[in-house]
């Protein structure tokens, strides 16, 4: 065994970026949440987008259109949701299910003529003088823009559920919808915007992972990212800046346990594997559970179908 | 209150028609409103008040009629339209936010609401000059029912409306909260503001209101001063029968059935209520009634009784036996059954058929259960005979709970646990949100039922009810129970002291504010 091989630095760098699909998905479906609706179909949207975002970026030679495309082509299936379950009053729970499957599929398909390509590749922003502190520079200062988007989008959702109107109008509408639209409230229009969000926000993901994390396309890549970013809204209560914590644990652990890994710990690898799902769980279930409030922080109106009866 | 003749009134509406598939919600309804008029609307479920208001308030379109405000046509096609043009409405089932606090609920209720600090500080100004104590910062998850229809008035005055819509506003407030209330509305009348009252409890329309409206079926019965006639001609003319109050034979009471000592439970749920040392007893043929503002531990006295929570076994004892730590079953099987309040998914399964529903608590006393396996045919003609006996009207017994209305699925979940002759029923809210005329068939299926000797338990907010149907009456407040008094000659003062007098809020204060 040799642990000299990982460096700290290194390990709270590369976690930033194995956390960052994550929780550009995680923060997305928090939203849509928060407005009431249970979107099961996250894996499938990251996919999509992962492909979509590849495709475009290999066609165009442009990775900053590829993310675009991803973002457009996450909240274009999620509009296939929104349409299912809030016009057509489809179960939330299928429906999300199904996305999840069709996603899938539509991305081997899609995908089938980019396997083993590279696609171009992402610039890296170095950011004047702070990247040059020691230590710290390394660390948090010289990432891929994207990074430093899904921080910012972050502070952005907090900032707009806990100081706008707007994101007062949303967190009223998963609250109570029958309350909201007695109040006058668009309470369909809302979710459907909330889910587009939602859907871009997971596209953004996926294309995350296949244009800068690995970079590479390959069937089924998501690997399950979709349903921790859904757990870890759970069991953040559905606060943003736990999110973060959750996401950014996980990652942590998921490097970790890779360079454990390589170093040849004596711990079966099926162990080492499923540690990053099993402390972020336990974590985040200490968390939540030491208020005692129970599952008060769920929005009420959450996964349930909504329709205006006059 | 009311203008001058000349005066055009506040709200006129014309000829206002809804229909709905399969019903004619408002057939052609007509009446006005004058400036600072309390006007009130009574109608049984059902009779269309709601849809009426509903119109008026924007949230929904009427079919045919116009409707006129300060004597411009007046035709909202959205609940902000409504309260631009003046009119606030307080919903019967409060629409707000639980898990959101007092400034953002009253913020969302308004079209242009100030940044939340300079909203707080209204509220408390508001709140203060009308007698009607909130803190602005407090979760509306944690507020008694009595403050969160303050928060719901207080939303509604912030805008200076000029005609104040309330439905059903006193069914959740104690005696004391009611006059509170009252004393409110007729400041804001006084101060030109015209109310538009809606209610089926006529002593309160005949206590405030000047003038009424009276809706059958979608229509306008009748429009009359209501304190020119008595409660009684009121309901007849609301329900278009006569009534014929319960009653019976008051008979002796025989020995004790039920009997409970130092019955403590802790609340499961944040906001849940614990009970604390309940003691009583219960003899056969005795109504007993419980009283107490929703919350104060009635949903935990009612798991504790029926056996959904089991607790020590020496705290209760049927028939001398205990059986604390029995489970529902069990309880059935000795002749203890219950009647929860939420007839919609605790008392009834609502996808389930009125046979399914009757074999889940009939199973066991009308062994309708053999062997592990279900005896349809004796399950469907219990489920028939339960409907025949208490009128339940519904096309047929295999129909879903759900697609019942509200006062026929009450009678059905009454009358399940009455067929199966109990020893000792416990009923929560037995007639909440029933009509008049269902309401007084429950309360004479429960008198009947103890004149056959069984004891009953009574737990209801509705005090007119418990005071027309008790022996004797306690009063439940914060967990606690009051020791059982007769119910014969209680005045309604001693009542609300029983109660535990007023949330928040002591009466003197609101006799200042609203003096």
């Amino acid at each position: 065994m040799d642990y000299s091989a990982i460096d700290p630095a290194l390990l709270l760098a590369t976690l930033m970026i194995s956390a960052t699909p994550i929780l550009l998905a995680a923060i997305g479906e928090l939203v849509v949440e928060k407005a009431g609706v249970l979107n099961l179909g996250v894996e499938g949207m990251m996919i999509t987008g992962a492909i979509c975002g590849f495709a475009i970026a290999v066609e165009s030679g442009n990775p900053f259109l590829g993310l675009i495309a991803a973002a457009l082509a996450g909240a274009a299936l999620s509009l296939v949701f929104a349409f299912l379950t809030q016009i057509l009053l489809s179960n939330q729970v299928a429906t999300g299910l199904a996305l999840t499957l069709f996603g899938l599929g539509l991305s081997s398909l899609i995908g089938k003529p980019y396997a083993g390509i590279k696609p171009p590749a992402s610039p890296r922003l170095d950011i004047p003088l702070l990247s040059d502190i020691p230590v710290l520079g390394p660390i948090l200062f010289r990432h891929d823009p994207m990074v430093y988007v899904s921080l910012a989008l972050v502070a952005a959702v907090w900032f707009f559920l806990k100081y706008t109107r707007a994101g007062l109008i949303l967190r009223a509408v998963g609250e109570n919808h029958d309350a909201a639209h007695a109040l006058g409230y668009k309470v369909v229009r809302i979710r459907f915007l909330a889910i587009m969000f939602g859907g871009a926000c997971a596209g953004l993901g996926g294309a995350y992972l296949s244009l800068i994390r690995v970079p590479q396309w390959t069937e089924g890549m998501t690997a399950g990212a979709g349903w921790i970013a859904l757990a870890l809204v759970v069991f953040a209560s559905w606060r943003p800046w736990r999110v973060l914590l959750g996401a950014y644990l996980f990652g942590g652990i998921t490097v970790l346990q890779l360079n454990l890994q390589a170093a040849g710990l004596a711990i079966p690898v099926e162990y080492l594997s499923m540690s990053p799902y099993i402390v972020t769980i336990l974590v985040l279930v200490y968390i939540s559970a030491r208020k005692g409030r129970g599952n008060l922080d769920a929005p009420a109106s959450l996964g349930r179908t909504f329709h205006a009866t006059h | 209150m009311s203008e001058a003749d000349g005066e055009p009134p506040l709200l006129v509406v014309e000829g206002l028609t809804k229909a709905y598939p399969g019903v004619l919600a408002n057939d052609h309804v007509s009446f006005s409103v004058a400036h600072g008029e309390v006007h009130a609307l009574l109608g049984e479920n059902g009779a269309g008040k709601s849809t009426l208001v509903k119109m008026i308030y924007g949230l929904v379109r009427p079919d045919e009629g116009r409707m006129m405000l300060e004597g411009r046509p007046y035709a909202p096609h959205r609940p902000s339209d409504a309260r631009r043009a003046g009119v606030a409405m307080v919903f019967q089932h409060f629409s707000l936010f639980e898990a959101l606090n007092v400034a953002e609920n009253i913020a969302l209720g308004m079209e242009d609401p100030p940044p939340q600090g300079e909203l707080s500080a209204r509220i408390r100004e508001v709140s203060v000059a009308y007698g009607l104590p909130l803190d602005p910062e407090r979760i509306v998850g944690e507020l008694s029912a009595g403050e969160r229809q303050r928060v719901e008035i207080i939303r509604c005055l912030l805008q200076n409306p000029k005609l104040l819509i309330m439905d059903e506003p006193t069914s959740v407030l104690t005696p004391q909260e009611v006059e509170i209330l009252f004393r409110t509305l007729r400041k804001l009348s006084a101060e030109g503001t015209a109310i538009l009252y809606i209610s089926h409890k006529l002593e309160e329309v005949i206590d405030l209101c000047e003038n009424a409206t009276i809706l059958r079926h979608g229509k306008v019965v009748a429009t009359c001063n209501p304190r020119e006639h008595s409660a009684r001609e009121l309901a007849e003319l609301m329900v278009g029968e006569i009534l014929t109050p319960p009653h019976r034979e008051r008979a002796e009471l025989g020995d004790v059935v039920l009997e409970v000592r130092g019955l403590s439970l802790q609340a499961t749920s944040h906001f849940g209520t614990s009970l604390k040392d309940i003691c009583f007893s219960l003899r056969a043929g005795e109504v007993l009634g419980i009283g107490g503002v929703a919350g104060n531990g009635q949903d935990e006295l009612l798991a504790a009784l029926s056996g959904e929570r089991p607790t020590a076994a020496d705290t209760i004892r049927l028939n001398g036996q205990e059986i604390g730590a029995l489970g529902p079953n069990e309880r059935r099987a000795l002749g203890l059954l219950a009647a929860p309040e939420e007839r919609l998914g605790h008392a009834a399964a609502p996808d389930m058929s009125l046979t399914e529903n009757a074999l889940l608590t009939g199973a066991v006393r009308e062994r309708l259960v053999r062997r592990g396996l279900i005896d349809w045919p004796r399950s469907r003609a219990f489920a028939k005979r339960i409907t025949e006996v208490f009128d339940v009207r519904t096309p047929g017994t295999e129909v879903p709970a759900r697609a019942l209305s509200g006062g026929n699925l009450q009678k059905f979940v009454i009358g399940r646990e009455v067929l199966q002759r109990p020893e000792v029923l416990v009923v929560n809210q037995p007639t909440w949100g029933v009509d008049a005329s269902a309401a007084a068939a429950i309360r004479q299926a429960i008198l009947d039922l103890a004149e056959g000797g069984a004891g009953v338990i009574v737990i209801s907010q509705d005090l007119d009810e418990l005071m027309e149907i008790s022996d004797t009456f306690a009063a439940l407040n914060e967990g606690r129970l009051s020791a059982p008094r007769p119910a014969r000659g209680l005045s309604v003062e001693e009542i609300g002291l029983m109660l535990g007098g007023v949330h928040g809020a002591k009466v003197e204060e609101g006799a200042d504010a609203g003096a």
